[in-house]
């Protein structure tokens, strides 16, 4: 059948989900529900940083939860680097965000990035997991490409790395 | 060959001028012409539609003149996209829809865009120099 490729198919009718329809969520969907969190936080705030820490926020309860339901299942980033300047760093990038595909930040805001969502997400998931760190987004110019890429930095705490030298 | 499209206008439902850009190197046009331009555009559509003997008519869809077309398209809300470009030129309807799904997309998408106010979107610009090149491609190879 076309257009169900991917989708799982059941041999019993008791396996099947109760709810029909798509299983998925429509990107536009996604992208004003977004859109509204961002302006929403925009009129409770009087600095660019405190959007940013608020984002955080919102994207750290995420996460805490994501991780229970353990959602990351077919999106895999970029590439996964660790930083060469220190040891407690690691870098998720992605050439698009999903949260910034229609995001044009204005000059005026600088260095801004949605991807602050993204980044409490992450720091979420890590900290549950009982890894607290440091994380933060940042817009990374990319050579021969029109837009920079985003880079999530994940920044360790001193415990963690003192946990993991002592496990070898 | 020479640029097919001239210009482009988006104006809002009260007939500001939203976006404009130029595409031809003739003509140029300053701030205050494109604005006059354009609310004249506004005005003109909505007599045009009063006057049109046609039931239930949306306004002008395209005006023909020796020197060039002008092709409209008003979304359901008021919104309305032109394109100035050369005579006889083809698929500006198809075009007009494309750039409209651009400004659904990147401008009203965009938590830092204001409703009605002038695009100043970056993704915007982007995309929009990408649909209007392939727009030359495709009629260069016809």
């Amino acid at each position: 059948m076309i257009g169900v490729g991917k989708m799982k198919q059941y041999t019993n009718v008791l396996d099947k989900p109760l709810s029909k329809g798509k299983q998925e969520v429509s990107l536009s969907a996604f992208a004003f529900l977004f859109s509204e969190l961002v302006q929403y936080n925009q009129t409770q705030v009087d600095n660019i940083a405190e959007l940013e820490r608020r984002l955080e926020d919102a994207g750290y309860a995420v996460g805490a939860r994501v991780l229970e339901l353990l959602c990351h299942r077919d999106k895999v980033a970029d590439s996964l680097e660790k930083g060469t300047e220190h040891e407690d760093e690691y870098m998720i990038s992605e050439k698009e965000l999903l949260v910034n595909r229609f995001i044009s930040v204005p000059k005026d805001m600088g260095t801004f990035n949605c991807g602050a969502f993204v980044a409490g997400i992450v720091r979420g998931v890590l900290d549950s997991a009982g890894f607290p760190a440091v994380v933060t987004a940042h817009f990374v110019p990319m050579e021969g490409q029109q837009r920079p890429r985003t880079t999530i930095l994940i920044k360790f705490t001193e415990e963690v790395l003192r946990r993991e030298a002592r496990l070898g | 060959m020479a640029a097919a499209i001239y210009s482009l206008f988006i104006i809002n439902k009260s007939g500001g001028l939203i976006f404009y850009k130029d595409y031809g190197s003739a003509g140029r046009m300053d701030t205050n012409d494109s604005l006059r331009l354009a609310s004249l555009w506004h005005s003109m559509h909505a007599i045009s539609q009063q006057l049109s003997p046609v039931l239930g008519c949306q306004g002008i869809e395209l005006l023909e003149a020796d020197t060039f077309d002008l092709h409209c398209f008003q979304s359901l809300t008021g919104t309305k996209f032109f394109v100035v470009c050369e005579p006889g030129t083809q698929h500006m309807d198809a075009l007009l829809k494309i750039i409209y799904e651009l400004y659904t997309d990147y401008v009203l998408k965009n938590p830092f865009y204001e409703m009605e106010m002038p695009i100043r979107c970056e993704l915007f610009d982007i995309n929009l120099i990408q649909a209007i090149q392939k727009d030359r491609v495709a009629l260069l190879g016809r």
